[in-house]
C-alpha cells in the first residue's frame, strides 16, 4: 500500500523528470543527426530552405556527394587516415593488452603508479601533447612523416586499450591460468589458448576505440603532420576554417554513419565479453 | 616461505614484463617530448650561442651607465657578422620581446654598419644610427636575452617581468593578458561542469533504475555523440547556431525574433560553453549512471516509508551515497574542460578563446616557444594536480569507456 501511494506520490514529479531527460537526450542526439538532411541540400546552404521544408524534390540533391567522391580531396584522406588509423590501433592494442594483464596481476609492484602512467596520455589536453610532440619529432628529423603521426597515435590509443582489456579482465578468473599450468602449458600457450580467447571482446573493443581515437585526432596532425598526411579530421578541420561547403555536410554524413556502426560493434562485443556475462 | 617467495617474485617479474613495453614506449613517444617541452620553457641558448663575444663584453659591464667603446665595437661587429649569415633575424626577434622596436634598432644598425665600417668611435656611429643604442635598457635588454637558464617565460605567462634591477615586477596593466585569460578558463570550465552535472543527473539517475532493455537504448542514445567525430559535433553546432543557421531560421520564422534581432550564439562565449556541454555531457552521464546503478532502489522506498517527502529522500539518502559519481564525472569534465583546444578554437571566435588557444597561437603564429612551452608547462602542473586527486578519488582503474 505504500509503494502504491509513494508511486502515485512521485507521479507528478515523474513526468517532469522523464520530459526534462527527454531534453537532455534530444540536445545530445539531436544536433549530431541535423547535419544529414541538410547534406542533402541543393543550395549551398547550412539552413533548410523552403523547398526542403516542402519536399519539393528539386531542393533536394545529391551534388555534395558527387563532389567529395569525384573530387580528389576526400579519398585520398580517407586512405591516409585508414592508414594512421590502422598503424596506430595496431601498435596499440598489443602493447595495450600486454599491458593490461600485466598491470590484473595483484603482484605487480606500484600498480597504481604505473596505471597512471599509461593513462596520462589520454587526459593531458591535446595541445600539450601536440605541442611537445612537434619539437620532438622535428629534432629527430619525423616532422611531417606517417611514422611520427602512427607513433604519436598509437600513444594517445593506447589507454583506451588498457582500459576496455582491463575491465574485461576484472571477470577473468585467475584460477584457469594456474589450471593451464598445471596441465602442463607454459605461459605463451596459457595466454594464447586460455586468456587471449577469453578477453578477446575486450581486446577488440580497445582496438576499436583505439582506431576511432586517431581517426578523429586533428591537432596532432596539424602540429607534426606535413602537406602529405592531410587526413579526413585535417580537411574537415581546414573546411570549418576557411570556407565551410556543404561538401563538410555529406563527409559528415558519412563519418556519422561510421560511428553508429563502430558503435554496433562495440555493443555486439560487449554483450560477448567475459566480464559481461558474468 | 622461500618457495612462496620465489614464486611471488616470478609472478611480479612476469607482469612486469608485460607492463613493460607500453611503459617504455609512453616514457618515449609521450613523456619525453613532454620533458623537452617543459625544457624549452626554460632553457633558451639560441641568442647565447648567437652572440657569445658581445654578452661576454656585457658581463663586465656594471648596467648603471652606458657600456664602454670596446663593447660597442664588439657588439657592432658581431651583428654585422650575424646579419651577413642572415642569422640576426631570428636573434633580434628574442631581444625584441624583451623591449619592442630592439628587432629594427639590431637589423637597421648592422645594415649602416655594414654599408661603411666606422672609421672613428664606433659608440657615436651606432647611437647616431639608432637613438635605441644610446638607452642603457636597450643593453640590459640584449644581456638578458643572452641568458640561457631564464625563468622570463614562465614570469610572462604570469604577467610578470624583471625590472632593471632584476626584481620582479607586474607587467603594464595593457600587458597583462594571461592570468586573466587563465582565470577565465577555470570560470568556463566549472560553469561547463555544473552545466554537465545538472543535466545529467536526472539522466543518470533514469538510466540506472529504468528497466535493464530501455536503460541498454537509452544509453545507446547516449553514445551516438560520444562516438561521433568531434569535428562533425563541432560543424554541426555551426550548422545549428550561426547567424543564418538552423535556430536563428526558426526563430525568425516562428516570429519570435525579428530579422534583425538573430542571436549570436556562435564565434563567442556562448557558441564554446553550449558545444563543450554537448562534448562533456557523456563523460559526466557514464560516471554517475555506474554509480547510481548500484544504489539500491529498496533505500528510496525505505526513506519514503519512514516518511521523508521526495525531496528529503533524494537529499539525505540518495544524493549521499551518488556523491562518488559526482565527484568522478565532474573531475573528468573539469580536466577535459579545462585543457580543451578544438572547439573553441573553432567555434569560441575572440571572446570564447581559452588558454590552450594562447598555447596554439605563440607555437604557429608568434613562433614564441618558449612562452608556448611555460603557458603549457602551467597548464601540464594544474591538470596533473587534478588527475592525481582523480586518482586518490576516484582511482585511474576504475574508468571506464561505457556504462
Amino acid at each position: 500500500m505504500s509503494a502504491a501511494a509513494s508511486h502515485s506520490h512521485s507521479r507528478p514529479r515523474g513526468w517532469l523528470h522523464r520530459g526534462f531527460c527527454a531534453a537532455v537526450l534530444f540536445f545530445l542526439v539531436a544536433p549530431v543527426l541535423v547535419v544529414i538532411p541538410l547534406s542533402f541540400n541543393a543550395e549551398p546552404y547550412f539552413t533548410f530552405t523552403e523547398g526542403m521544408l516542402r519536399l519539393e524534390a528539386d531542393a533536394w540533391s545529391l551534388r555534395w556527394y558527387q563532389n567529395i567522391l569525384g573530387e580528389g580531396r576526400w579519398l585520398p584522406a580517407l586512405g591516409k587516415s585508414l592508414l594512421i588509423g590502422s598503424g596506430a590501433a595496431l601498435i596499440a592494442t598489443t602493447l595495450g593488452t600486454l599491458a593490461a594483464i600485466g598491470l590484473s596481476s595483484p603482484a605487480l609492484p606500484g600498480r597504481g603508479a604505473v596505471m597512471a602512467l599509461l593513462i596520462s596520455p589520454m587526459v593531458t589536453p591535446i595541445i600539450i601533447t601536440a605541442a611537445g610532440m612537434s619539437f620532438f619529432y622535428s629534432d629527430l628529423g619525423l616532422g611531417q612523416t606517417y611514422t611520427a603521426l602512427i607513433l604519436a597515435h598509437a600513444v594517445l590509443g593506447a589507454p583506451f586499450v588498457v582500459i576496455s582489456v582491463g575491465a574485461s579482465l576484472s571477470g577473468y578468473n585467475h584460477d584457469l591460468n594456474r589450471a593451464a599450468a598445471n596441465l602442463g602449458a607454459d605461459w605463451w600457450t596459457t595466454l594464447r589458448r586460455v586468456q587471449l580467447p577469453l578477453i578477446a571482446p575486450g581486446v577488440f573493443t580497445g582496438a576499436l576505440f583505439a582506431f576511432a581515437a586517431s581517426f578523429d585526432e586533428v591537432v596532432v596532425v596539424l602540429f607534426i603532420g606535413g602537406p602529405d598526411q592531410r587526413t579526413i579530421p585535417r580537411e574537415m578541420w581546414s573546411g570549418i576554417r576557411e570556407q565551410i561547403s556543404p561538401e563538410i555536410l555529406a563527409v559528415a554524413t558519412f563519418l556519422i554513419a561510421f560511428a553508429l556502426l563502430l558503435l554496433a560493434a562495440v555493443n555486439w562485443l560487449r554483450q560477448r565479453d567475459y566480464a559481461g556475462a558474468s | 616461505m622461500a618457495i612462496t617467495l620465489k614464486r611471488w617474485n616470478r609472478q611480479a617479474l612476469g607482469a612486469a614484463l608485460l607492463v613493460a613495453p607500453l611503459a617504455i614506449f609512453v616514457a618515449v613517444t609521450f613523456v619525453a617530448p613532454l620533458a623537452t617541452m617543459l625544457v624549452r620553457s626554460v632553457y633558451q641558448p639560441a641568442v647565447a650561442e648567437a652572440l657569445p663575444e658581445t654578452l661576454a663584453a656585457l658581463a663586465e659591464w656594471d648596467g648603471g651607465s652606458l657600456p664602454d667603446e670596446e663593447t660597442f665595437r664588439i657588439a657592432g661587429a658581431e651583428f654585422v657578422a650575424l646579419n651577413e649569415r642572415r642569422a640576426l633575424g631570428s636573434v633580434a626577434t628574442r631581444v625584441n620581446r624583451l623591449e619592442s622596436g630592439m628587432r629594427s634598432t639590431l637589423l637597421g644598425t648592422a645594415r649602416s654598419l655594414a654599408a661603411e665600417t666606422p672609421s672613428a668611435s664606433w659608440r657615436e656611429t651606432m647611437i647616431a644610427a639608432d637613438a635605441d643604442w644610446g638607452a642603457i635598457k636597450s643593453w640590459l635588454a640584449i644581456r638578458r636575452a643572452g641568458e640561457v637558464i631564464t625563468p622570463r617565460y614562465y614570469l610572462n605567462a604570469l604577467d610578470l617581468d624583471r625590472g632593471g634591477a632584476g626584481e620582479i615586477v607586474v607587467q603594464p596593466e595593457d600587458r597583462r593578458i594571461y592570468v586573466s585569460l587563465l582565470l577565465r578558463t577555470l570560470a568556463i570550465s566549472i560553469a561547463i561542469t555544473g552545466i554537465c552535472l545538472l543535466l545529467a543527473y536526472p539522466l543518470a539517475w533514469l538510466l540506472a533504475h529504468a528497466r535493464p532493455r530501455r536503460a541498454g537504448l537509452l544509453l545507446l542514445l547516449v553514445l551516438v555523440p560520444f562516438w561521433t567525430s568531434l569535428l562533425v559535433r563541432t560543424t554541426s553546432w555551426i550548422v545549428l547556431l550561426q547567424n543564418q543557421g538552423v535556430i536563428n531560421d526558426l526563430l525568425v520564422t516562428l516570429g519570435i525574433l525579428a530579422e534583425q534581432q538573430r542571436l549570436a550564439l556562435i564565434y563567442n562565449m556562448t557558441g564554446t560553453i553550449i558545444a563543450m556541454v554537448h562534448v562533456l555531457l557523456p563523460f559526466m552521464i557514464l560516471p554517475l549512471y555506474s554509480i547510481m546503478r548500484a544504489i539500491p532502489e529498496r533505500h528510496m522506498q525505505a526513506a519514503a516509508s519512514l516518511g521523508a517527502s521526495h525531496w528529503q529522500a533524494l537529499r539525505r539518502v540518495y544524493w549521499p551515497q551518488s556523491l562518488p559519481g559526482v565527484a568522478a564525472g565532474s573531475l573528468l569534465v573539469f580536466i577535459l574542460s579545462i585543457g580543451y583546444y578544438i572547439t573553441p578554437a573553432l567555434v569560441g571566435g575572440r571572446t570564447g578563446q581559452l588558454i590552450s588557444s594562447m598555447i596554439a597561437y605563440h607555437m604557429e603564429q608568434s613562433l614564441n616557444w618558449g612562452l608556448a612551452a611555460a603557458l603549457g608547462g602551467i597548464l601540464l602542473l594544474l591538470v596533473g594536480t587534478l588527475f592525481f586527486i582523480y586518482d586518490r578519488l576516484v582511482g585511474v582503474d576504475r574508468m571506464r569507456l561505457s556504462g
